[in-house]
């Protein structure tokens, strides 16, 4: 069950962008909490503007002005480096096309954000194993990106994602260019994450199947909470 | 160590791509080390010049003889201590395009000026006694296959007629950098027959080389011999044995700079290849980049994935160029016979080749790693690979 302490504080959040020399409004004031520990899906038609409250909330993108505390910190005040390793440990990324780098094995990409930790190489082998083995994928390690078919390779993400253990998972429709049956392990897999290991995950879907995986659902309209 | 294992990965993940473009550094290096081994083969004449000889010419034109009799009062100038007479014969051997340089010698003064030409004792006894005999040097004997005892024809062309020498004698080179492509014979003969062919032209003299016995009195010297001959019919130009080279390199110099700048135009065509090439990676791999970031990785650990790949292409094509320049500056050395006395890849060259490559690697990341650090991370997640 969530928590009472909010993992996501957003408070008049404004984000607008620029397009030939026109300034675009994408998200209008907005503002609402995440509870920790919670499954969100964030959900509206193409242009709401739900990827990018989900970018902003990862710290992948700044708003122009607003509140933004995430983990009880107040991203915005971040430098780019502050920011970059403020992710690295606090945020799990799952991206719709699972975004692994095709040269390294299952096992070199769920690695990758261990290397910024300073962890010696046999506690990284131990991480990894375990990631891939919660994922179901200890047998693939050694198989690259494309050795491995769609669900596989989301599994993969996962595992990367939660490598860290950070606090929070962000899913840009994570099921997107999967087929059903791969979605379903997918969207159940992360509802493990969220239950056992009590990650508060953020998901952006078009999909109101997957969407009835979170606890919570939020609809964007036009740059502006609908309800 | 896992910076190394993504690069190297990176480097062979378009293999066809990747060996095209170390192709191209591979040629670019190796053309660029041969064109400056040929500036250098250009130049070797003067680097061989030693500080103690010095040349004395006739002021007006390099084709103007002096009297022989000039050697005597060039003898008495303070400082001086050898002279030797020399003369540029310019004879064709069989065909024209066989062509080397021929020169008429005061034997004994001028061989003791060059150490570095290395004649078996025997060998230059026989020489000194016969007065058609002639030294050649081991480059020149093994291109035309002279031996000791072969008598060698040439046309003459500045001394009309046909001319037969033996050769008594063949000379190596102290250093790989001495010139070992000429041909020495008795300036007696010579001056003996053009008695009888032209009388009008003998005594005659081209140049004397001049040996001074203390090198930083040269300019002094040079100057003390000159005003010996001042308001003669013949005045004298002397000046060190190295000016004397320059001098010549000097008269086909817009060849000299032609032949540098091709050889830069080259390295600057394999950088905009290069850069293409980095370019057109670093475009495809915007998003990868982009998750990097995203994962927390820096513009520096971008920024090295990008210049390693660069560094490891340009790396490998050097080495391989390098390699490949010295088997082929020795065939083409060989195709040109004796038209380059010194034809040697020396180290100064392998430097500027290795440092082109280097160059190269790292110009051609700089605008890719730029835009990798530079791009936001939404909109390199957007990019399309």
């Amino acid at each position: 069950m969530p928590l009472s302490v909010p993992a996501v504080q957003i408070r008049h959040l404004v984000k607008s962008y620029k397009r030939g020399g026109q300034v675009v409004p994408v998200l209008e004031d907005i503002t609402f909490d995440i509870a920790t520990g919670d499954f969100v899906a964030l959900m509206g038609p193409s242009g709401s503007g739900k990827s990018t409250l989900l970018n902003l909330i990862a710290g992948i993108d700044r708003p122009d002005s607003g509140e933004l505390i995430v983990g009880g910190t107040d991203i915005m005040t971040l430098g780019e480096a502050e920011l970059a390793d403020w992710r690295s440990r606090n945020v799990g990324f799952i991206f719709q096309f699972y975004n692994l780098m095709p040269v390294l094995t299952a096992f070199e990409n769920v690695e990758l954000p261990l290397l910024l930790t300073g962890l010696s190489s046999r506690a990284r082998r131990e991480h990894v194993d375990m990631a891939l083995s919660m994922v179901g994928l200890a047998d693939r390690m050694e198989h690259f990106p494309s050795e491995l078919s769609g669900g596989q390779q989301q599994r993969v993400a996962i595992a990367r994602a939660i490598i860290t253990d950070p606090a929070i998972l962000v899913a840009d429709e994570p099921t997107g260019d999967l087929d059903r049956a791969s979605a379903e392990d997918i969207l159940s897999l992360m509802d493990r994450m969220n239950t056992e290991l009590g990650k508060t995950i953020i998901m952006v879907t078009h999909d109101p199947h997957a969407a009835q995986r979170a606890r919570l659902m939020k609809h964007l309209e036009k740059g502006v909470l609908a309800d | 160590m896992h910076l190394l294992k993504l690069i190297l990965r990176n480097t062979l993940r378009h293999k066809l791509r990747t060996l095209l473009t170390v192709l191209g550094l591979l040629v670019a290096i190796l053309s660029f080390g041969l064109l400056q081994t040929v500036v250098e083969a250009w130049y070797s004449g003067s680097k061989a010049a030693a500080p103690d000889r010095l040349i004395t010419r006739n002021s007006v034109s390099l084709v103007v003889p002096l009297p022989v009799h000039y050697r005597d009062k060039i003898r008495g100038v303070d400082g001086v201590r050898s002279v030797a007479a020399a003369n540029w014969f310019a004879g064709v051997y069989q065909e024209p395009k066989n062509f080397f340089p021929q020169f008429a010698i005061d034997a004994v003064p001028y061989l003791a000026m060059y150490p570095e030409y290395r004649i078996p004792e025997d060998q230059l006894r026989d020489f000194m006694r016969d007065r058609k005999g002639a030294v050649v040097g081991r480059k020149l004997a093994n291109t035309y296959g002279f031996k000791v005892g072969d008598v060698v024809p040439l046309k003459g062309t500045i001394f009309s007629g046909s001319w037969e020498f033996v050769v008594r004698a063949i000379y190596d080179g102290a250093a790989s950098t001495t010139d070992t492509s000429q041909f020495f014979f008795h300036w007696e003969y010579l001056n003996e027959s053009v008695r009888t062919r032209a009388p009008q032209r003998a005594n005659q003299v081209g140049v004397f080389v001049v040996q001074v016995s203390d090198v930083a009195r040269a300019a002094e010297i040079s100057k003390s011999i000159d005003a010996q001959f001042g308001n003669s019919a013949a005045e004298t130009l002397t000046e060190t044995e190295q000016a004397f080279q320059i001098g010549f390199v000097k008269q086909t110099e817009a060849i000299v700079i032609a032949i540098r700048i091709v050889s830069f135009v080259v390295i600057f065509i394999i950088l905009a290849v290069m850069a293409n090439t980095m370019a057109m990676t670093a475009r495809e791999r915007m998003s990868e980049y982009a998750t990097l970031k995203a994962l927390g990785f820096g513009p520096g650990f971008l920024g090295g994935l990008i210049f390693g790949e660069s560094l490891a292409i340009a790396v490998t094509g050097a080495m391989l160029g390098v390699i490949l320049t010295f088997p082929v500056a020795d065939w083409f050395a060989r195709q040109m016979g004796t038209l380059f006395p010194v034809f040697e890849v020396s180290m100064h060259t392998v430097w500027s080749q290795a440092v082109c490559a280097a160059v190269v690697g790292v110009a051609a990341a700089l605008l890719p790693a730029w835009r990798a650090a530079q791009v936001r991370i939404v909109d390199g997640l957007r990019a399309v690979g």
